[in-house]
């Protein structure tokens, strides 16, 4: 077990090396560097850049330098920790995505974890009581929930909360806890607004989750195993959940290799939306505003937070599943 | 009496069954699959659905009631429009929006006035334009029988562009952009997963792990930083072949496996082996023995991947990185959605947002039917 995890860590360097050459290629594709939109910036405010500073810049800033040589400099920045000064802000790129991170993934962790709440019962209850009525109306509303953009969801809930309750659900703190040093309350209030989004941007993986769930249970349920423990008198409820599930969950816990950095990425949207403090509205403004170093940064957190999302669910998937484990 | 009849009966009877199984027998794959996926009766009307919006795609224009882009800043926000078919006879109808400016709010509002009817017709004369790129034309669906007014079946939005119309043309930007990257994801899939599982070895290496690179990438992040990447003096058509392309970079990895599998499954199959004795060519058995096997399961799989390419364009285009304007794609018309108090006032700007919820419902039952149809020897 542990060579197994030691073996996959060992891997997450190797991979980080290899998107942050894929990043730095696509950060660069744009016409222009950042100086060419820095001195815009400069003669729009009126300040005018003769061409021999711009060229000092470019040299200080190894602009002048091949494409190679410069990945190599960016490379060397970050892994001092050092992610470059974002234009747009004139702050280091490290502070900003810093301030950011803890909420990007406590709203993938809680949207992740509200999803498995909802969708294993889900999956449980339509399992058992095929056919039913609500059985039914699960389906219908797992079609829906996939079919549904998530930012058409944040979209029409806002929109109800402010034409006919009069509330608006954007932002992640009440006002008066949104400059105030970290307490219990502040947690409470943090926990009340994080909700709803977690919840939409977890609606289609829920959905799919449970039809998973369903499929799998149903699977079971009619194995012999079942008949027999039904047959010597064990309660319903306590068979099910005690044989079946737990094998029925296996496959669900494959998922989260997929799911988990799915939300990751698919945060970005929704935070959007509903103009949340996360690292990807910073992308989108970033990436809009052409703040390469920014993006490049951000772009490199969202890859490892990917990386670290597959490797848990493969731990996860080890720890439930001898075979992986003994690397048969 | 009674005996022999009973027994006249069950003979014709199981000369019928064996006639219907015998009808079973022969039928062709295709046949099988067909009859199949007829049982499935939502997904039957749901593939009806998606005939209807591919009509659309082929000819926006028709649907259209006038030009997508014509601007009236005297008619923005205009409520949905409804159409009535009689007015004593048949006789279509739509009541005329009247706006007066709030005095306290200085904002128009719109009210009906069904006194003042503007007249419509069906199959009338209308904005010209070229059919397929080829012939002019001016027949429109459904236009005001008088050129000069103007009709809003849904409403206008803030530069009063007829919301309709820009839906019918959205709808062939997204329903292409799905297709064409579908299509290319399938041609990548198929030809780098087949490379990987019928040769294997050291090709079969770097492809699975180009794969496994491919799908541990932070999907969303990296489109919209490859999509911001994209010139900005790029015409709409370079735009929108530039974003398929990068939808499919990602979209062809699932199927690239699946095929793998099938091919590595095949691979040791009698039939593949009487072939190479036969002497067949290597191309020859790929593609006359081993693609028509899961020919049915491929086409089954792409048709779940058009909805999640579309929703992804549609997202993509919202953000402001996708399809960009004047180019129109439901996602470039929901993004006059975003700000939430034009939102209250309008809400019909959300109606493109329900095409695209009808759209990928569709494709999602028609892929699930066709996915348990095309294998149909199972039960």
């Amino acid at each position: 077990m542990t060579r197994y995890i030691v073996q996959r860590l060992l891997l997450l360097p190797f991979l980080l090396l290899v998107y942050s050459f894929v990043i730095f290629v696509i950060i660069q594709a744009p016409p222009g560097d950042f100086l060419t939109a820095y001195v815009a910036t400069l003669s729009a405010s009126g300040t005018s850049v003769s061409a021999e500073q711009i060229e000092a810049l470019r040299h200080t800033y190894g602009l002048d330098q091949p494409f190679v040589v410069q990945y190599l400099y960016w490379l060397r920045n970050l892994l001092a920790g050092n992610f470059g000064v974002s234009l747009e802000y004139h702050r280091p790129n490290a502070e900003l995505i810093e301030e950011q991170l803890g909420l990007t993934v406590a709203l993938a962790v809680m949207s992740f974890v509200l999803t498995w709440l909802i969708a294993v019962p889900a999956g449980i209850y339509s399992a058992t009581h095929r056919r039913s009525v609500l059985d039914h109306l699960l389906t219908v509303i797992n079609y829906i929930g996939v079919a549904t953009p998530n930012f058409m969801l944040a979209l029409i809930l806002m929109w109800i909360a402010f034409a006919y309750f009069g509330i608006s659900v954007t932002g992640l703190f009440s006002p008066e806890y949104a400059d105030a040093p970290w307490s219990l309350a502040k947690l409470g209030d943090l926990l009340a607004h994080l909700w709803l989004p977690a919840l939409i941007l977890g609606i289609a993986g829920t959905a799919r989750l449970t039809r998973i769930m369903r499929a799998n249970l149903l699977d079971e349920l009619n194995k012999p195993y079942v008949v027999t423990a039904r047959a010597k008198g064990l309660r319903e409820w306590r068979l099910v959940l005690r044989y079946p599930v737990r094998l029925a969950l296996n496959p669900l816990v494959s998922t989260i290799g997929w799911y988990l950095p799915q939300l990751f990425s698919g945060s970005l949207i929704v935070a959007t939306v509903m103009n949340l403090p996360n690292i990807g509205p910073l992308l989108l403004r970033a990436l809009v505003n052409q703040d390469m170093y920014l993006a490049g940064g951000i772009l490199l957190i969202y890859s490892f937070l990917t990386i670290v999302g597959t490797l848990l669910s493969d731990i996860a998937l080890a720890m439930m599943d001898p075979r992986i484990r003994m690397g048969a | 009496m009674r005996a022999p009849s009973i027994a006249s009966d069950a003979t014709v009877s199981d000369v019928q069954v064996t006639a219907a199984e015998e009808r079973i027998a022969v039928a062709s794959n295709w046949q099988l699959v067909w009859w199949r996926f007829r049982k499935h009766h939502l997904a039957l009307f749901s593939a009806g659905l998606l005939i209807c919006l591919y009509c659309v795609v082929i000819c926006p224009a028709f649907f259209a009631t006038q030009d997508p882009q014509r601007t009236d800043a005297r008619q923005a926000f205009i409520p949905v429009q409804t159409l009535h078919l009689f007015d004593g006879g048949w006789n279509p109808w739509i009541p005329a929006t009247v706006g007066k400016r709030n005095p306290v709010t200085l904002r128009m509002e719109w009210t009906t006035d069904p006194q003042r009817k503007i007249r419509v017709s069906f199959f009338t004369r209308g904005e010209p334009y070229r059919l397929f790129g080829l012939f002019d034309a001016n027949i429109h669906l459904l236009g005001a029988t008088d050129p000069t007014q103007r009709i809003f079946l849904l409403g206008s939005d803030r530069l009063g562009r007829d919301q309709w119309s820009r839906i019918m043309y959205g709808t062939q930007t997204s329903m292409t952009v799905g297709l064409v990257a579908v299509t290319l994801s399938v041609i990548f899939g198929v030809v780098l997963g087949g490379i990987s599982g019928y040769f294997g070895g050291f090709i079969d290496l770097v492809i699975q792990r180009l794969i496994e690179l491919l799908q541990s990438v932070p999907t969303i992040p990296i489109w919209l930083a490859l999509s911001a990447a994209l010139p900005r003096d790029w015409t709409p058509i370079q735009v929108f072949f530039a974003i398929t392309v990068i939808l499919s970079l990602v979209g062809w990895t699932t199927l690239g496996r699946e095929v793998r599998g099938r091919f590595l499954a095949l691979r040791e199959e009698d039939f593949v082996l009487a072939a190479r004795l036969a002497g067949a060519r290597r191309m020859r058995i790929i593609l006359r023995h081993m693609v028509p096997t899961f020919l049915s399961h491929i086409i089954a799989t792409s048709s779940l991947a058009i909805p999640v390419m579309i929703i992804n364009e549609t997202s993509l285009s919202f953000l402001g990185l996708g399809i960009r304007p004047p180019a129109i794609s439901w996602g470039v018309l929901l993004q006059e959605a975003q700000n939430i108090q034009t939102l209250a006032l309008a809400p019909w700007l959300l109606i493109p947002g329900l095409v695209v919820i009808v759209a990928v419902l569709a494709f999602n039952l028609v892929g699930d039917g066709l996915r348990d149809a095309s294998d149909p020897y199972s039960h």
